[in-house]
């Protein structure tokens, strides 16, 4: 590729002051979390005696423990299922070709567009008649029917274009349609479940509005609506909310730093395909 | 969530259509298809029941005047009348469209401009690197976002105090406070969240464009500016499509960073109509009103990403 040098270079330059710009909110952060409590802190100095105490403070504050436990119980309850049926609908919208496949899958066509907010307020009340408000199934069971649209047109899109030839000759086989999907299709379909399993765990873990709008007890909320209420709950003294945000994040760094690739990959195709 | 409109692969579709000779197969393809359907319908209740009903009853509510807990009273299309011609409801819609450039515009440029130089980041460790951390903010909770960007712009946050550094103290303010900045500094921190989103994107999509198609339109004696014209924007239409959808939907759904970093505020210079939505819905108990805005809100996601999907999927002019 003959890109001349000085072009190359700003590229470069603009590249490194992208990466700058990305990085120095959180350092800002830690910089104030750091600060002696009860001072007040500025921009971007880093203390001449760094309190990381102010981390413990902060979990103990967030009540961290609860936080993950809860997030964690979300999660278990809304990705393996979610991954689950939007495969098996994948598999036979795209696979089996059920007669009459096309409208169910325009129905999940409509819901791809839809903002969480436009189906909110009847959530709240289905969820009051159900007796479930304040309990995480309020938040479980709306996710894995808003994950849906996404989900079934991910999984219908690889499902197309595995070639129909192998089902049958499966089929020739004498094997079930049962014994198909798992033996066959499941393990063929792996990066494609995988792509989805990250960004659903992601969705799920940074869920806000169904966690304040359904569930008032943050302990029983995702780590990102906790986050909101640590946030009323600690907004003034900024030198523990710095502290608490940075806390709150890091199990989702973690993750994020073990599986980067994968989680580069699935955010990639999540919106190419998407 | 980063979901858009889009088409999956068709496929073959006559491969259902294959006559089917013997009776017996015809007999089993048909009763796989009757098992076929108990594989889509798991997902389809799960829909149905959280999606689609509620759908329904948002378009049901809007067209009563609710409090949520007495009688509704049937007022017809009142409610969307006042969504239309309120001022404050107006001004909340309008902010959204406003949120557009920064949330959709401003990223795409930058990550274009960005992606016509870079064209392809290095695959060793440095390009590793580099989308690791570009990435970082579509990882975090936007609420955290919201927190990290609201210490940045507050008095004694770093970009006050970097004003100050270089001798602008004087335009240094509470940026998410102040009446005429507030809307631009909640786009700001929109625009950083999806700006590496749209970098990474623009510049995977580069990388895919024949190198062969530069060095023509540099024989044909093509600059910089025309070589991006002729090569780089047709060829990056569908990624450009992409990051339109996505941005533009996150701009007009927008509801945690506003939530945290302003509430809205101040006066309504910074309300959205998702956190009207919300407002209506829960603490001024206008169930109607709060579902015609959200029947509104969802038709101008339509309205803005559909013509975007079929210019940047349809066949080259």
């Amino acid at each position: 590729m003959n890109l001349s040098r000085r072009e190359q270079l700003t590229g470069r330059v603009f590249l490194i002051a992208l990466i700058v710009v990305t990085l120095l909110p959180f350092v800002s952060m830690l910089s104030a979390a750091l600060q002696p409590r009860g001072t007040v802190p500025s921009g971007l100095e880093w203390p001449s005696d760094p309190q990381w105490g102010n981390f413990a403070d902060a979990f103990t504050a967030a009540n961290m423990g609860a936080l993950l436990r809860s997030s964690l119980l979300i999660v278990a309850g809304v990705v393996p299922v979610s991954v689950l049926i939007a495969t098996m609908a994948g598999f036979g919208l795209g696979q089996l070709r059920v007669p009459g496949g096309r409208l169910v899958f325009g129905l999940f066509l409509l819901g791809l567009t839809l903002p969480f907010e436009a189906v909110v307020t009847p959530l709240y009340y289905q969820m009051q008649d159900l007796g479930l408000l304040n309990t995480r199934w309020a938040i479980i069971l709306p996710l894995i029917g808003l994950y849906m649209p996404f989900a079934v047109f991910w999984m219908r899109a690889h499902f197309t274009n595995v070639p129909v030839e192998l089902s049958e000759a499966a089929r020739v086989d004498g094997s079930s349609t049962w014994q198909l999907f798992w033996r066959v299709q499941v393990p063929l379909a792996r990066p494609a479940i995988a792509s989805l399993t990250i960004l659903m765990f992601l969705w799920t873990w940074n869920q806000f509005l169904l966690a304040i709008v359904l569930v008032d007890d943050a302990s029983k909320r995702t780590m990102a609506g906790a986050l909101g209420a640590f946030q009323g709950q600690w907004g003034t003294d900024l030198v523990l909310l710095c502290a608490g945000s940075l806390l709150i994040l890091t199990p989702t760094l973690i993750v994020f730093l073990i599986f980067q690739r994968q989680f580069i990959k699935a955010l990639i195709q999540g919106s190419v395909k998407g | 969530m980063t979901s858009a409109l889009g088409s999956a692969p068709t496929g073959r579709d006559d491969r259902r259509a294959r006559p089917t000779p013997a009776r017996a197969h015809r007999f089993r393809w048909a009763r796989a298809a009757g098992t076929g359907w108990l594989y889509v319908l798991p997902a389809l209740v799960m829909y149905a029941v959280f999606v689609l009903r509620p759908l329904v009853l948002t378009l049901q509510y809007s067209l009563y005047d609710w409090n949520g807990i007495g009688v509704a009273r049937w007022v017809g299309l009142d409610n969307y009348l006042t969504v239309f011609t309120d001022s404050d409801l107006l001004k909340i819609i309008g902010n959204a469209i406003v949120l557009i450039v920064f949330f959709s515009f401003i990223p795409v440029a930058l990550g274009l401009l960005v992606a016509s130089m870079v064209r392809r980041i290095t695959t060793g460790a440095f390009g590793t690197v580099v989308r690791t951390i570009l990435f970082l903010p579509q990882v975090i909770p936007l609420v955290a976002a919201g927190i990290a960007w609201s210490w940045l712009l507050s008095s004694n946050g770093l970009v006050n105090q970097a004003l100050r550094a270089v001798g602008l103290g004087g335009v240094a303010r509470a940026w998410l406070g102040d009446f005429d900045t507030a809307l631009p500094a909640v786009g700001v921190i929109g625009a950083w969240v999806l700006l590496g989103l749209c970098t990474i994107l623009l510049v995977t999509g580069m990388s895919k464009i024949d190198p062969a198609l530069y060095e023509a339109a540099r024989l044909d004696g093509a600059g910089p500016v025309r070589e991006f014209l002729a090569v780089t924007l047709p060829s990056l239409r569908q990624e450009i499509g992409v990051c339109l959808t996505v941005t533009i939907i996150a701009a007009l759904a927008s509801f945690d960073i506003v939530y945290i970093s302003t509430s809205g505020g101040p006066g309504l210079q910074t309300t959205v109509p998702g956190l009207e939505i919300y407002r209506l819905a829960f603490s001024q108990r206008q169930v109607g009103l709060a579902s015609a805005l959200a029947v509104v809100l969802m038709l101008l996601v339509l309205a803005c990403v559909l013509p975007i999907q079929r210019l940047s999927r349809g066949e080259k002019p």
